[in-house]
């Protein structure tokens, strides 16, 4: 860890001056490939559903040059060090038998497929399902943990960080329809409903006003495709629905609780505008 | 309305020894009346708006309007956004009512904008405590003051220039 620490500061400075020597003007290059490997896909053509945007963009495409180098080495992303955090928990003992996720699972790479097809409909529960709501099945009815990780805690964002790593590139696919359908409809409603005293929907500045600035903020499509985000402000990794709940929270509302029906509604919508992206987690954002 | 307008009237006749009086008189934001543009001709309290409080209701802390909008005249402040029009000679191209009606409530003149009502009480959907995320306790006040309104659309009013 000290060893990646010390990397970490020893990119950063090399990355500050090469910025320094080229001056701050320089043309951004669109393509993130993390590691000089992972080729990622950062625009895609819009779903029908999402035919609005045209073309869909990740977060990353709207960013400063500075935070979207930093997401493209794992050795200057901070959002990593919840990975390795995670990847040690992967293989530690939670369950009352002895068991790990690792007992069942080999290694995270072995889940790469999870990831870009969540959230996702669960037959044996009857219910749409995020990562978190599967890890949490897994460590209550498999490992036989009273107390599963919370929702959004630590240890939870740093697995789904995880869970998204290993997945990095691999394409968002979840699926909208069959037993899915009623949920999404239900996030799509609540995409287009406008909340709060300040009466915002998500559509008003993500669809609508994407690339233009409120303040500060340079908006974007509000793609979740890179979840947990590393959010610089904060410096800490962020969870999808914990972003959420910050957007209802601004539109001068009443938020929904993280791990909500209604969030997990609104995540498999949000999500499935991104089809076609590539998951990109955890990134680095401002 | 009749009623209200008599208060204000009473209000500025006794000034502003008689503040209780001035309170009475504002109109409430369900009281305020619209023609069918969305314009609001008569003033929310009778009080003439001062431009200068109006001038730092723009910024953030209540009003926020360069969050969205731009305002030249007001260059010193960083970072105005880019959702809304320029407020650049906005007096030369909106009347005293009109810009009235567009403070209190912009849906009455822009059916669909993304603009928030700031002389409003609801009903909303799933209001919150200001920036609590919670739910609010009691009734909510509107986002400005009728006094604040007043003061903003004063401020408007002195933008006369394309490129204040």
């Amino acid at each position: 860890m000290t060893k990646t620490l010390r990397y970490a500061g020893l990119a950063v400075s090399v990355l500050a001056l090469t910025a320094m020597a080229a001056g701050a003007q320089e043309v951004v290059d669109d393509q993130l490939v993390v590691n000089g490997e992972i080729p990622i896909v950062t625009e895609a053509p819009a779903p029908d559903y999402a035919s609005a945007l045209g073309t869909i963009r990740s977060g990353w495409t709207f960013r400063s040059e500075d935070t979207q180098m930093m997401q493209a080495d794992d050795f200057d992303n901070p959002g990593m060090l919840g990975v390795e955090a995670a990847r040690a928990a992967f293989n530690s003992e939670m369950g009352t038998g002895g068991e790990s996720c690792a007992s069942c699972h080999d290694d995270p790479e072995s889940l790469s497929t999870v990831r870009g097809t969540y959230p996702k409909w669960d037959e044996e529960h009857g219910t749409v399902q995020t990562v978190e709501m599967q890890v949490q099945e897994c460590q209550t009815e498999r490992m036989g943990m009273e107390e599963p990780y919370g929702y959004n805690s630590t240890d939870m964002i740093n697995m789904v960080a995880l869970l998204s790593s290993v997945a990095r590139g691999t394409p968002v696919n979840v699926a909208i329809d069959g037993p899915a359908e009623a949920t999404w409809k239900q996030g799509e409603e609540m995409y287009y409903t406008r909340y709060g005293q300040l009466e915002l929907s998500c559509a008003n500045c993500h669809e609508d006003n994407y690339d233009n600035m409120i303040r500060a903020d340079h908006l974007s499509q509000g793609q979740i495709n890179a979840f947990p985000a590393y959010r610089l402000k904060d410096a800490a990794l962020v969870s999808v629905q914990n972003r959420f709940r910050g957007c209802i929270r601004d539109t001068m509302g009443e938020t929904f609780a993280v791990g909500s029906p209604e969030f997990v509604a609104l995540e498999l919508y949000v999500a499935s505008r991104g089809n076609g992206l590539s998951v990109e987690g955890p990134s680095v954002r401002n | 309305m009749r009623h209200s307008t008599g208060l204000a009237a009473l209000a500025i006749v006794f000034g502003t020894t008689f503040a209780t009086a001035t309170a009475f008189a504002e109109t409430a934001p369900k009281d305020v009346a619209f023609d069918e543009y969305g314009e609001v001709a008569e003033s929310l309290t009778g009080t003439a708006g001062d431009p200068e409080s109006g001038a730092a209701l723009m910024d953030r802390g209540k009003g926020n309007c360069i969050a969205c909008h731009q305002v030249s005249d007001l260059s010193e402040l960083p970072f105005q956004g880019d959702i809304g029009p320029s407020l650049d000679g906005a007096a030369g191209r909106w009347s005293e009512a009109q810009l009235r009606g567009i403070v209190v409530n912009a849906k009455n003149t822009f059916p669909d904008t993304m603009m928030p009502s700031f002389y409003h009480t609801g009903p909303y959907i799933r209001p919150g405590d200001g920036f609590t995320g919670k739910a609010p306790e009691g009734e909510l006040p509107p986002i400005l003051t009728a006094q604040a309104v007043e003061d903003v659309v004063a401020y408007l009013m002195t933008l006369t220039d394309e490129q204040n």
